[in-house]
């Protein structure tokens, strides 16, 4: 398997966002975690794969990240996590991810499971309405936006509101 | 002037232009037809900051970014 090279890393007290150019080495990353965490006295680890899927004849997926805002992202959440206990790691690739390859890992480590079962699921979910991530189908060599797929991120359509935003 | 850039799939290259608040910034905006149905669906950023307020101040050298709907993973 091809070994991405990490691009980009943000930093908060030693948890690093990882962005790589193409495919994740999934097994390098999550070995690579386990190991950073062996001393930690964490009791449970929650990976989480996004792999590629063959569909709608696709050849790959194709991503641009904005990265300052998805570090933003990414720090808030190591924030929520680290109120509970716990530490959420990531890493996500840029540009064309082929069928049946990983785009996106993440995990939580937590002292007992409940919180990181927990978190896994709020952090994917949040990730997939939020992060500044944009996927685009790649079929004949060409990149057509997954509109249809992507979701409009909180606050969107500030730009056509009237100027007397609710204080909701 | 502040900067305004587009990011992910919206094919526009960057505008620089006056403004003092955001509002300023989406009337200038909603007068590009282009760029209408993209508006309804994006957020906005202010120097990589998300911003959900028009009555934002802006100032010189400001960076506006706008946020299509996104969908990593």
């Amino acid at each position: 398997m091809k070994v991405g090279i990490a691009l980009q890393c943000s930093y908060l007290e030693s948890i690093i966002m990882e962005l790589y150019e193409g495919p994740l080495d999934v097994k390098e990353i999550f070995g690579r975690w386990l190991d950073e965490e062996a001393n930690s006295n964490y009791g449970a680890y929650i990976p989480f794969v996004g792999t590629i899927r063959a569909e709608d004849g696709i050849e790959a997926l194709s991503f641009d990240i904005y990265e300052p805002a998805l570090k933003q992202w990414f720090d808030a959440w190591q924030e929520r996590a680290k109120a509970r206990g716990a530490v959420v790691r990531m890493a996500h690739a840029i540009g064309d991810v082929p069928v049946h390859t990983s785009s996106y890992v993440s995990a939580v480590f937590s002292p007992k499971r409940r919180v990181a079962l927990e978190l896994i699921e709020a952090f994917v979910e949040d990730f997939k309405a939020n992060a500044p991530i944009w996927k685009y189908d790649v079929k004949n060599g060409e990149r057509i936006y997954a509109e249809d797929r992507s979701t409009p991120m909180d606050g969107a359509g500030l730009l056509l509101t009237d100027g007397q935003k609710s204080e909701e | 002037m502040v900067k305004v850039e587009f990011l992910g799939p919206i094919d526009k290259a960057p505008v620089e232009m006056e403004a003092s608040t955001l509002a300023d910034v989406a009337a200038k905006l909603k007068e590009d037809q282009s760029l209408v149905s993209w508006l309804e669906k994006c957020a906005v950023a202010l120097n990589d900051t998300m911003v959900n307020d028009l009555n934002t101040p802006l100032k010189e050298g400001d960076r506006i970014s706008i946020l299509p709907p996104v969908c990593g993973g």
